[in-house]
């Protein structure tokens, strides 16, 4: 497909995908299996500067932009969804509502640091009993002299643990509903502030997922990111742009299991021939193909309409559900032309298949995402 | 302290296939890349740009498209590219690139030279040394080590089973191999600078003081007169390791011949 990309973002596609084939697929397999964090490899993300692509270069990012982002995720995704998706979890999330929402000082003092990628970051809204319906939030907020006490529960949050400044919601008003909502930044090592036990997952599962724990947290009133009572349209808002991040890890991962499928069938014999001489494994692959870059579309559009300045909330939202629904068929049907060798751990698309699953439920559900499409037709 | 080095951009030999019936390279359709020893080359100034200082210049002779090799160094941190490009440059045998390379190096200021050893699709390993010749300075081949030590360069220069440790004092031409260190990665913000705030300067014909007999085909002595696909092997090579570091050097020698 030709969108006409520009030679810088070409060029950062090949940087990209050279970092993604030598450095970290070579530890995919040791990632999942594991469920080890790939400390080492977001240390050298660290270094080569992809922690912090689409910010300016005023506050430590690499000056490029949301497409460029989406490139470096999709190529991550491609061979690793999980490293694509603490890059996600840490930039569009965790960074972006620092870039979006806070002030210059909030600016200087947490997002140069994670742009630079000196830190780590993480964005948790999700409780237990508030997941889709985010007003549920239990968690409190009480000022209280010259700090803010928190006291609550998140819970499945990416990065949690490994991540050093943490976005946090927590209510400040339970009578005002989603308006009773503010955000908070927290680092890591401030008293009262601890981590759960790590989830045991179906993919992605040398991501960190664990609760955050509140019990008396003290932190200075500086740390309130936005204004009080503002946190739901911050939350919902970076959002957005973390959806644009988790449709480029599933169509990511959606291709690099096409990529291997596309391998395999040509050297797999039975009948004493490939089985990509068969018309239902050629029609099956023209159906993926098809699907992925009707996907692929979708996220591209929603990333130059974020970089241009255009309301880009539906397109996100579009992007998200398709790509997640692309990413699970298309992995289903990968495993499913590797026949037995397909479900077991030899090929990667197995590891995959589990993987695609996540992208159609954190972020907002793919229901969610639908009901962010139909509300803009129905207005 | 200025160093200049020299960057070919080539077809990546490992998506090459040899049309069979011609036994010439299918160059259609193969992405170009930069010369895996020059990029060894760049690597060994930028670490000494990193330790000590200097500015490294980025210079390439060959069509308008090998202006992306030049904005790779760039992106790994090259301060300057400079594209050699002139329809009267080309068909150029090493005698008439090494002359016209050398006529774009005198318009330089310059300490060290550096180029990789060879390229890998003409594979001569001739231009280094011939740049040197035509510039009238010393030169070094085959280097796998490399530090400056005062207005000196130290060497160490490989050869099949042994080692010379040489010092020549700059100016001086070096040309690299590709076990020389492991190069970078370019970085994001490297890339967009190179593309939106960097520029490549254009040198053509009459930018370079060179003679018109030197300069492309018509300044180029030799004829290829027939290519042949290989069929002489060299004898083999017995590994006598443990099995480990049998692996490990079976995996180094195929990745440098772009088998693996
Ligand atoms: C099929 C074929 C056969 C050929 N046969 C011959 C032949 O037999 N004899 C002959 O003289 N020529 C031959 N040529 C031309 C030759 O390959 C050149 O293009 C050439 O002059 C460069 O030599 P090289 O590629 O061997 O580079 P090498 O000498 O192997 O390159 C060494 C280093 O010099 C530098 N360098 C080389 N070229 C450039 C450049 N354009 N810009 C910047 N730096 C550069 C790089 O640092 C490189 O690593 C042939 C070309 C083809 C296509
Ligand atoms: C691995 C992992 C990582 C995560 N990372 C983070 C993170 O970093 N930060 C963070 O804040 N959260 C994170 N989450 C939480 C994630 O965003 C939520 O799990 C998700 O939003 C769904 O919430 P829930 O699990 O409570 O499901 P529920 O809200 O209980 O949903 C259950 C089902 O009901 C459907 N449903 C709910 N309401 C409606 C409705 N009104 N109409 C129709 N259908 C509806 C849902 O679509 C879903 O199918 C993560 C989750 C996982 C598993």
């Amino acid at each position: 497909m030709d969108m006409n990309f520009s030679k810088e973002h070409l060029m950062a596609r090949q940087l990209f995908h050279d970092f993604a084939v030598n450095e970290v697929e070579p530890w995919a397999e040791q990632t999942d299996e594991g469920h080890r964090f790939p400390k080492e490899i977001v240390g050298k993300m660290q270094e080569l500067g992809f922690m912090g692509v689409p910010f300016p270069k005023e506050i430590g990012g690499q000056g490029c932009d949301t497409l460029a982002y989406v490139l470096l995720v999709e190529e991550l995704a491609k061979v690793c969804a999980t490293t694509a998706v603490i890059v996600s979890a840490h930039t569009s999330l965790a960074a972006d509502a620092i870039a979006q929402f806070g002030n210059e000082t909030q600016k200087e003092q947490f997002l140069r640091p994670l742009a630079e990628g000196k830190k780590l970051g993480s964005f948790a809204l999700t409780e237990a009993e508030a997941g889709t319906d985010a007003s549920g939030l239990n968690t409190k907020a009480i000022r209280d002299g010259d700090s803010w006490v928190i006291n609550g529960t998140k819970v499945f949050i990416t990065n949690a643990g490994q991540a050093d400044i943490y976005v946090i919601f927590a209510m400040t008003d339970k009578t005002a509903g989603t308006r009773g909502i503010s955000a908070f930044i927290i680092e890591k090592g401030t008293p009262g502030f601890s981590f759960g036990l790590p989830e045991k997952k179906m993919g992605i599962r040398g991501s960190s997922t664990c609760e955050l724990i509140f019990e008396d947290c003290r932190i200075p009133l500086e740390n309130l990111l936005g204004r009080e009572g503002k946190g739901f349209g911050i939350a919902m808002a970076t959002l957005d742009g973390g959806r644009i991040g988790i449709a480029a890890q599933a169509l990511g991962i959606a291709e690099g299991a096409f990529e291997k499928t596309i391998t395999y069938v040509k050297e797999r014999k039975q009948f004493k021939t490939p089985i990509a001489k068969f018309q239902n494994t050629q029609f099956v692959l023209a159906q993926m193909k098809t699907e992925i870059e009707a996907a692929r579309f979708l996220v591209y559009d929603a990333a130059l309409k974020k970089d241009s300045g255009k309301p880009y909330s539906v397109e996100a939202a579009m992007a998200k559900l398709k790509c997640s629904q692309v990413a699970s068929d298309v992995t289903r049907e990968c495993v499913q032309l590797h026949g037995g060798y397909g479900y077991i751990q030899a090929f990667q698309v197995e590891r995959m298949m589990r993987d695609a699953k996540i992208t159609e439920i954190y972020e907002g559900t793919s229901e969610v995402m639908k009901m962010v499409i139909s509300g803009s037709l129905l207005r | 302290m200025n160093i200049i080095v020299c960057i070919k951009q080539v077809p990546d030999t490992k998506e090459v296939r040899i049309d069979p019936v011609k036994g010439t390279l299918i160059r259609q359709g193969v992405p170009s890349i930069m010369n895996p020893d020059d990029k060894a080359a760049l690597e060994a100034a930028l670490r000494i740009k990193d330790g000590m200082g200097a500015k490294v210049i980025a210079l390439s002779m060959g069509p308008l498209q090998a202006d992306a090799v030049l904005r790779e160094a760039m992106a790994m941190g090259a301060d300057e590219g400079i594209l050699v490009s002139d329809p009267q440059f080309g068909g150029a045998d090493t005698w008439a690139t090494s002359a016209t390379l050398a006529a774009a190096i005198t318009k330089l200021e310059y300490d060290l030279v550096l180029a990789g050893r060879q390229a890998i699709d003409g594979d001569t390993a001739q231009v280094g040394p011939e740049i040197a010749e035509h510039l009238g300075i010393p030169h070094i081949s085959y280097a796998k080590e490399l530090r400056i030590e005062g207005d000196e360069v130290i060497v160490k220069r490989q050869f099949e089973d042994r080692y010379q440790l040489l010092s020549a004092k700059m100016p001086v031409l070096v040309t690299a191999l590709s076990e020389l260190n492991q190069p970078r990665y370019m970085t994001p913000r490297g890339i967009f600078e190179a593309y939106r705030e960097k520029q490549v300067t254009h040198w053509q014909r009459n930018d370079i003081p060179v003679e018109s007999e030197n300069i492309g085909l018509k300044g180029s002595p030799t004829r290829v007169i027939e290519t042949n696909p290989k069929v002489m092997k060299a004898p083999g090579t017995k590994i006598e390791e443990d099995v480990e570091k049998s692996v490990q050097y079976l995996i180094e020698k195929l990745k440098e011949k772009y088998i693996l």
